[in-house]
């Protein structure tokens, strides 16, 4: 029988597979890179090196609620609490080195991006130190004007020609420009279909269940240059569009009565109890602020508008930037509501948090809370405030909507 | 009063008092001020253009406003520099310039730009890979952007020249600052930690010129006395600053001389000279290029190396760390220098502070035990005679 494999059950079987992969290319003696999350892959799958991200890691650890022991391990090495937690599973993880989660294997080299912050200059300088292996820094200017200036591309381009003389140098290999297109060409079309997917949770009601997003995300992150992540998208796209036409929402029971935005990173040890939370009333998250980073699209061949698009992403960009992206996506999306999750491991996504969401708000009209929490560390995030937090905008929302505000 | 003393007090005056010291002098000489914050803003820059550049340490305001924007996690200097700069404390100034070194800096240049719309922001990025040729050529176009801000301001071209006898200028102020640094711990007493700190700190306030002059006259007044004997333990200093005064006083009270540091507020400010460039700008890129600090990608990670030396050229005790709350730059670095501190039997301190402290009890404890416990180790040549004092 030909049963149709799922996008979810081939998102399994990609993610273990990519994992399987790391760690036989190093048993076989081959380079294992470690990984920022939206750094320039292209060079590495060009060059066919086996790539691990931390953060993709730490957060499966999180998920797993299993992060306890490996912050515990970090923070007694003199690592602050008040540090990304990320870099604090991640650097106990150095010297656990198990986990049930899943393991993999350590780095010969390390490659980091500093796009998503300047914590992971710090953190991977720690990592390349601990195991004396080199590294490899693309430094992308924080773009304090809306878009990203020349001379910003410039030394980005200047930076990709040396990592490509440094990884010719690791690897004793050449660089193979031929592949380097292909590899483009894939991971800007599957960039495209990434956002194709994610852009259809803008149907009302919203097939997708954006906590779903948080899964494929963990793709995303470290299947953007290869064909079968490429394949994978396309296959969840059409999924998608199957139950926009069949008028599925995205739950098999109850009903999508408000469409959220949530901003920031997920809260990994306790995603069922902060998913639970917003569909008991009917909260579905159609989308979030952080997705969108991965959508690294420029032309084939292009290296400034490579250059330019992995200087984009919104964290990297200033705070009208944010604004806008916000309240582009609550009109898009048709939303209800916004949460920002004031995340303590990450001070970048943080510290703009309060003008964004009074601007917004000012915007749009759209209300929206605040809450704390942490993205890996257990114990910063109250499950009783989130409660009260969600139903306060879930008190907002439904005034609104009998004020007949809401637009749609 | 003597001469020596009346320096220091003026010094002190400075420091205390920025605010008042800064528009003296802007009214004496009819100079605009830009703001610097911290780290390493491009002063001979805006001293060519003919303006005084001005140092933004943060303070000890009560924070209020501040708070709509960022959120309690927040490094306090940053929340007291918002804080400053909302209540109008900053007022006078034409300009701020913004570096984004650490990802607080990065959200504040973008707070500051809607919470203090009165003061123009000059937002500044330097490179991370700063010794490449990419590196320094994305350093010079930033500095011409920023001159060309600073020219729109004045309506005058900052002209090679002028950066040029600016650079001289500076590599003296950095020559002389140096020097005191070098033997304030041969006068623990007349420099001790609170008046060795308020001399550095009131460069920030001055016009570079009248402070290196001021310093070379503190220098030869101290020539003129005798050296001090200090009579407890000899420390380094590394973080960011050691603030409030009430910590400062704690060292004082316990007897420990602060020999040397490696704070971004003191000597990572001068301890790097120019030493290559072939124009103004490449000059000052190059100088960046090898400057070392936390805050400055170091795939070698040299910290831990740069203190055992400190210690060692300098007959130290013993480091104390004064860890800056919610500081990740500074966070990240000391799991790794401490395990090497610890590998050579060096002892350390770790004190975490903020800018404001309700109470320095639980520090002064920490520090008295610290000592005692140095006293009896005495790693190094303790409570011998200072010879060499002047032989810088
Ligand atoms: S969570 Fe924030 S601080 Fe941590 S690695 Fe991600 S972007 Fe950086
Ligand atoms: S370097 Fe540290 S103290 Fe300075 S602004 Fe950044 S976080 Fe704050």
């Amino acid at each position: 029988m030909d049963q149709k494999v799922t996008s979810k059950a081939l998102l399994g079987e990609l993610l273990d597979k990519h994992y399987q992969d790391a760690i036989d290319a190093k048993a076989r003696g081959k380079l294992v890179a470690w990984s920022t999350s939206i750094a320039p892959q292209e060079l590495l799958e060009t060059m066919n090196i086996k790539v691990v991200y931390p953060e993709n890691h730490a957060a499966a650890i999180g998920a797993r609620k299993c992060a306890q022991e490996f912050i515990d391990d970090s923070e007694s090495k003199g690592y602050s609490i008040d540090l990304c937690s990320y870099a604090r599973v991640n650097l106990g993880y150095m010297s656990i080195r198990d986990s049930i989660a899943g393991n993999i294997p350590m780095p010969d080299f390390i490659f980091c991006c500093n796009n998503i912050c300047n914590t992971v200059i710090k953190w991977y300088e720690n990592i390349a130190k601990d195991l004396g292996v080199p590294i490899i820094l693309f430094d992308m200017p924080f773009n304090h004007t809306y878009e990203v200036q020349e001379h910003s591309v410039k030394y980005i381009r200047g930076q990709f020609e040396d990592a490509i003389a440094k990884l010719e140098e690791i690897s004793g290999e050449k660089f193979d420009y031929d592949r380097f297109r292909e590899v483009m060409a894939v991971s800007s079309e599957t960039a495209r279909w990434w956002k194709k997917a994610t852009s259809l949770a803008a149907s009302v009601p919203s097939p997708l269940n954006g906590f779903d997003l948080f899964n494929y995300m963990a793709t995303i992150v470290c299947m953007r240059g290869k064909q079968e992540g490429l394949n994978l998208f396309k296959l969840w796209a059409e999924e998608l569009q199957e139950k926009i036409r069949n008028g599925e929402g995205p739950w098999k029971t109850g009903e999508e009565k408000y469409r959220i935005m949530w901003d920031g990173i997920a809260c990994w040890p306790y995603l069922s109890d902060t998913y639970k939370t917003l569909k008991n009333h009917g909260i579905n998250m159609v989308t979030s602020t952080y997705p969108d980073s991965w959508t690294i699209v420029y032309e084939s061949n292009d290296i400034d508008g490579m250059a330019r698009a992995y200087s984009s992403n919104y964290v990297n960009r200033n705070l009208d930037y944010g604004v806008d992206n916000i309240a582009g996506i609550v009109k898009e999306f048709s939303l209800d509501g916004i949460i920002y999750h004031s995340n303590r491991s990450c001070k970048l996504m943080d510290f703009r948090q309060y003008e964004v969401q009074r601007r917004v708000r000012e915007r749009t009209g759209v209300p929206s809370v605040i809450f704390d929490g942490d993205q890996t560390d257990p114990r910063a995030f109250s499950l009783a405030q989130y409660e009260t937090r969600i139903q306060t905008l879930v008190e907002m929302m439904e005034q609104r909507k009998q004020e007949g505000r809401c637009e749609r | 009063m003597s001469r020596l003393h009346k320096i220091i007090s003026e010094l002190e005056e400075i420091s205390t008092h920025p605010g008042r010291a800064v528009r003296k002098q802007m009214e004496k000489t009819g100079k605009k001020a830009v703001g610097c914050f911290p780290y390493y803003t491009p002063e001979e820059i805006i001293y060519a253009a003919g303006m005084l550049p001005v140092g933004m340490w943060g303070g000890q305001s009560e924070i209020k406003q501040a708070d709509t924007y960022l959120q309690s996690f927040c490094c306090s200097i940053m929340r007291e520099n918002l804080e400053q700069g909302m209540s109008g404390v900053y007022d006078m100034l034409s300009a701020v310039i913004i570096p984004t070194y650490c990802d607080t800096l990065k959200c504040v240049c973008e707070n500051w730009k809607v919470a203090v719309p009165q003061i123009k922001t000059i937002p500044m990025v330097y490179p991370q890979n700063r010794a490449t040729s990419a590196g320094v050529a994305y350093m010079t176009d930033e500095y011409r952007r920023v001159i060309k801000e600073l020219e729109a301001m004045t309506g005058a071209e900052i002209t090679e020249t002028e950066l040029l006898k600016s650079i001289a200028l500076y590599e003296g102020y950095r020559r002389t600052i140096r020097k005191f640094v070098a033997i304030s711990g041969h006068y623990p007493k007349t420099l001790n930690a609170r008046v060795r700190h308020a001399v550095i700190k009131a460069g920030f306030f001055c016009d570079k010129k009248n402070y290196s002059t001021m310093i070379g006259e503190l220098l030869s007044e101290l020539k003129k006395v005798p050296s001090e004997k200090s009579e407890g333990i000899r420390v380094v200093l590394t973080g960011i600053l050691a603030e409030p005064d009430a910590l400062l006083d704690l060292f004082d009270e316990n007897g420990v001389t602060i020999v040397a540091d490696d704070l971004a507020q003191e000597s990572r400010q001068f301890r790097t000279s120019v030493d290559m460039g072939e124009n103004a700008l490449e000059m000052l890129a190059y100088r960046y290029a090898i400057q070392e600090c936390s805050l400055l990608y170091d795939e070698a990670k040299r910290r831990g190396t740069l203190l055992k030396d400190l210690v060692k050229d300098n007959r130290a005790d013993g480091v104390v760390i004064v860890m800056m709350k919610f500081c990740d730059p500074e966070e990240f670095d000391y799991p790794i220098y401490k395990k090497e501190l610890e590998e050579e039997g060096i002892p350390m301190l770790y004190l975490e502070i903020e800018q404001k402290m309700d109470s320095v009890e639980q520090l002064r404890t920490r520090i008295q035990a610290f000592t005692e416990m140095v006293m009896h180790k005495s790693l190094f040549y303790n409570g011998k005679e200072n010879d060499d004092v002047h032989g810088y």
